[in-house]
């Protein structure tokens, strides 16, 4: 073999097992959220989606905890994901949405407004939870230096390695066995809870000083508004029903005020509790922060109705393809309702 | 030069320094060493060496010390 | 920017690529310009006073060398009409000009760093003697002033020498005193030794530059693994002095002196690497400073520019100088030949020790710690025949263990006195030393309370070794020397090595600085 030509190739060999050794580490190193905190994961898991959505849901706990997709499906045969990660700001909100639409066009987009209360990211935690998981693109670009803490740099998301490298001393044996590939942990989107604790009390409601969003959130909402009319998908309004923490009405107030002004549907989930039919002594896991399997499943079953007669999403049931896909998913849902009754004890 | 070795070796009797030639490199002497042997020289010879003449070059044998000296008498 | 910093290795690598795809006549005026923006990221406003030191020192130098070079030029031409005695009136009136510039020219920079540093340091000492409610100054130490005003100042009195010959053009000088791996934590570079190299714009040279990166990554993992992981520990131990006493004294002490090596000799690889990395020669600062069987010794190893520095600019001079000459004379008819001789060598290693110590910081810690060191220097300097004595009549002195015992006792010694650089005041350090005597401060101990883990300590454990055996195979012949020869895939596997343990178990990032979400339950 000739000199240089051998050089090249100890050049490359080289190269590739230090590529190949650190990004093998940095698997290892990386949390696979597939115990405990699962909220880390569902951002991803989107994309092993076939992007045929008729409604995609964006927000926060309170979207991913309260609807449940499957119902939507075997009521109204309305195909739905729900795009949400735990306490997901605004911003985050708007560039997951904007993702969403490089690969498909919903006909509705559901957004849940309880996050127009943050301006700013609180925690680097909610940050990683949400971005992390996402393709690379302009908008996952956008959505990290829209959210960065202070302490955070733009390279820790490049490579999380550098973020999570700590963890070394704390590996389990999870890291190893879920290295490359991680199983499912929702069911598009919906992150199921099947026990429940009756609504108790609630810390007594301490009046704001000032009750007006911000103009960085509000900003948000605009380019949210904007994105879905560029996109042709009609959006609606939500706040989803949660007992804690308070929703203001001076809040609600300026949210029904923009959407007037707009032209958009602003639903109130609080507003129709009797007509949903839920019931907080049974219907929510933690006491009334966050609904479980039953809540969950009662309100997508009223906003399904809206759906369907209102915005006309047609019955897709008959779809030989998205029939299979779906009877497949709903085995899984009921796999694990069968495995978290076990789990908490009930019947 | 005898004047010179005797000053040293009254120094460091242990030292010989009529081979030694890295006296600074290999801190056989150090500066406080180096002070003394100024003061010992100025006296002996007659000569002032100031802070500029002390490099390494200039100490490290006692050649390169009696070569220091004689060019300091003939300025 | 500190070398530990996404944003150096981003200023760096940048730099790099510019560096090399310049041609060879841009490259020094770029590194000049990367220099300022590495300064300019450290502060802007403190481009101002190392400019100035930058520019008068350099004008300084001009005059004197133009001088320098005048005088030998007239007296060359004017050789036979002059006698010996002209001659050296001549030059005596010479040397008075370019001293008298000398001396402004330090007066100014060392007044700059005397008034930035060490203000509110007098004014603290005058409020306290006289009892008088004299207002603090609030200035910002420049980035690296002492190291910068010390660079500029050996060149300067270099140059009045006559062992360096004057810099012409100012932005080379300029890039001496503000090079950016040195700048802000030396080595106090001399410009004799570096102006050569750094000047030069040499090309890629591959050995070379994988060697710089080599060095780079031994900095890292030195102050990434090992320093900033012991910092946990002294960090809290020197933060709440009332709570940690005794036995955390003692582990605190031990583990404050690796720290310093780790951290301060893993500073300097990376200094020496990045440089090497440009093609540009930096000093050795450090020499297995550890292994020093006394004080002295440790002296010559340890922080090694800044000591050759003292001593060639300041213990020389002052114990070379007339003054002094005339001292010794004094000295010497009042307390005999022998006493008499040392006494002005004392005199002056005792101003030394005391610049030294004031050097390190501003506060009474440092100046005590310099003269403790002084102290000690000179008890061992009178006691040397004694020992030698003892060393002959007692077997097995000569032996490796009895090498070994000195090592340890150097080690133990230079572990008490860094505690001297921990606290900030006086009264905390000495009561922190005494309560390792009091038994009362050895009940409750709990090794958690330091705030570190069992893998923790057994990265600190590991690294140490690690240190230790690059130390040890050192003393023959230089461990990279040794590297180097071993085969391609060995020293690969060495480098990656090193890499990922820097990458993985270093101390840095969100990680460590902020509460560990993934394990609390929000």
């Amino acid at each position: 073999m000739k000199k240089p030509l051998k050089k090249i190739i100890v050049f490359i060999l080289s190269a590739a097992v230090l590529i190949g050794a650190f990004d093998l580490i940095q698997r290892l190193l990386t949390p696979k959220y597939v115990d405990g905190i699962v909220e880390g994961a569902f951002v991803k898991e989107y994309y092993a989606e076939e992007m045929d959505h008729d409604v995609l849901f964006v927000g926060d706990c309170e979207v991913y905890e309260n609807f449940s997709p499957v119902t939507l499906w075997e009521k109204y045969g309305i195909n739905s994901y729900i795009r949400g990660s735990a306490e997901q700001y605004i911003f985050q909100s708007y560039y997951l949405l904007e993702d969403a639409f490089l690969y498909e066009k919903p006909k509705v987009v559901v957004f849940n407004i309880q996050s127009l209360q943050f301006d700013y990211s609180r925690s680097e935690a909610y940050n990683r939870m949400s971005i992390e998981g996402m393709r690379w693109s302009k908008y996952k670009v956008g959505s990290i230096y829209a959210s960065m803490t202070e302490e955070e740099s733009f390279i820790e998301y490049v490579f999380p390695i550098l973020r999570y490298h700590s963890r070394w001393s704390e590996l389990t044996k999870d890291d190893f066995k879920y290295l490359f590939s991680q199983p499912t942990v929702t069911h598009n989107g919906y992150y199921m809870r099947v026990d429940a604790k009756p609504a108790g009390s609630f810390p007594a409601v301490k009046p704001l000083g000032d009750y007006s969003f911000s103009e960085r959130a509000w900003s948000y909402l605009y380019r949210i508004v904007e994105a879905c009319r560029r996109n042709g998908s009609e959006l609606i309004l939500i706040k989803a029903p949660s007992l804690y923490p308070h929703w203001y009405d001076e809040w609600d107030d300026e949210v029904k005020e923009y959407a007037a002004s707009e032209g958009l549907r602003y639903i109130n989930f609080l507003e129709h509790t009797d007509e949903i039919g839920l019931d907080y002594s049974t219907d929510t896991y933690d006491g009334g922060l966050h609904l479980n399997l039953y809540g969950a499943e009662k309100c997508a079953d009223w906003l399904g109705n809206i759906l369907s007669t209102e915005y006309g999403l047609a019955d897709r049931r008959s779809d030989s393809h998205l029939a299979a896909v779906w009877a497949e998913k709903i085995e899984a849902y009921n796999a694990e309702i069968a495995a978290q009754k076990v789990k908490y004890g009930i019947e | 030069m005898e004047e010179l070795l005797r000053i040293l070796s009254d120094m460091h009797p242990d030292v010989d320094f009529e081979t030694e030639e890295h006296l600074i490199d290999d801190a056989v002497l150090d500066s406080l060493d180096i002070v003394g042997l100024i003061t010992e020289i100025s006296e002996s010879f007659d000569v002032t060496i100031t802070a500029r003449d002390i490099i390494p070059d200039n100490f490290n044998s006692a050649k390169a010390m009696y070569a220091l000296i004689e060019r300091l008498q003939n300025e | 920017m500190v070398f530990t910093s996404y944003e150096f290795l981003g200023f760096l690598a940048v730099l790099l690529l510019l560096y090399y795809l310049a041609p060879k006549k841009l490259r020094p005026p770029l590194l000049l310009v990367g220099s300022l923006v590495f300064y300019f990221f450290a502060g802007a406003k403190f481009l101002i006073y190392i400019s100035v030191t930058a520019v008068t020192v350099w004008a300084a130098g001009l005059v004197i060398g133009k001088n320098l070079e005048a005088q030998s030029e007239y007296i060359k031409a004017h050789k036979a009409e002059l006698s010996q005695e002209e001659k050296k009136a001549f030059r005596d009136r010479e040397k008075r000009k370019r001293k008298l510039w000398l001396a402004l020219c330090l007066l100014l920079n060392l007044g700059i760093l005397a008034a930035v540093k060490y203000t509110n340091f007098a004014i603290a000492n005058i409020n306290g003697l006289f009892g008088t409610k004299l207002g603090f100054i609030t200035v910002a130490v420049p980035l690296g002033i002492s190291y910068y005003t010390f660079m500029a100042i050996g060149y300067l009195v270099d140059v009045f020498r006559g062992t360096v010959k004057a810099e012409k053009s100012l932005w080379r000088f300029a890039l001496f005193v503000s090079f950016f791996p040195h700048v802000i934590q030396g080595p106090i570079s001399r410009y004799g030794d570096m102006s050569d190299s750094l000047f030069a714009g040499n090309g890629f040279d591959r050995d070379r530059f994988f060697r710089g990166l080599e060095r780079v990554l031994w900095g890292f993992f030195k102050k990434l693994v090992i320093a900033d992981r012991i910092f946990i520990a002294v960090g809290r131990i020197i933060g709440d002095s009332g709570k940690f006493q005794g036995p955390y004294i003692l582990i605190g002490m031990l583990l404050y002196t690796v720290e310093l090596y780790a951290d301060f000799t893993g500073g300097i690889d990376i200094t020496i690497g990045v440089a090497q990395m440009f093609g540009v020669e930096v000093k050795e600062n450090f020499m297995r400073p550890y292994f020093s069987t006394s004080l002295k010794e440790y002296w010559r190893r340890w922080h090694i520019t800044m000591c050759s520095w003292f001593r060639d600019y300041l213990f020389y001079p002052v114990s070379t100088s007339r003054s002094m000459g005339r001292f010794t004379k004094f000295t010497k008819k009042h307390f005999g030949q022998k006493a008499g001789k040392r006494i002005p060598v004392y005199v002056s290693s005792f101003i030394v020790w005391f610049s030294t110590g004031l050097w390190h910081g501003a506060s009474w810690n440092f100046i005590v710690w310099g003269l403790l060191n002084w102290a000690i220097l000179m008890v061992s300097e009178e006691l040397e025949p004694l020992y030698g004595g003892f060393h002959k009549r007692l077997p097995g002195t000569n032996g490796s263990g009895y090498r070994v015992f000195m090592i340890l006792r150097t080690f133990l010694l230079i572990t008490v006195m860094n505690l001297f650089d921990c606290y900030a005041t006086l009264g905390e350090t000495i009561g922190s030393l005494a309560s390792i005597f009091r038994a009362s401060a050895w009940t409750g101990f709990s090794a958690a309370a330091l705030g570190l883990s069992v893998s923790d300590w057994a990265v600190i454990a590991v690294g140490c070794a690690v240190m230790l055996a690059v130390s040890l195979l050192s003393v023959k012949k230089g461990v990279r020397e040794r590297l180097a020869e071993k085969p391609y895939a060995l020293r690969f596997a060495v480098f990656a090595l090193l890499f990922a343990a820097t990458v993985v178990v270093g101390v840095y990032g969100v990680g460590y600085d902020s509460s560990q979400f993934i394990y609390t339950r929000f």
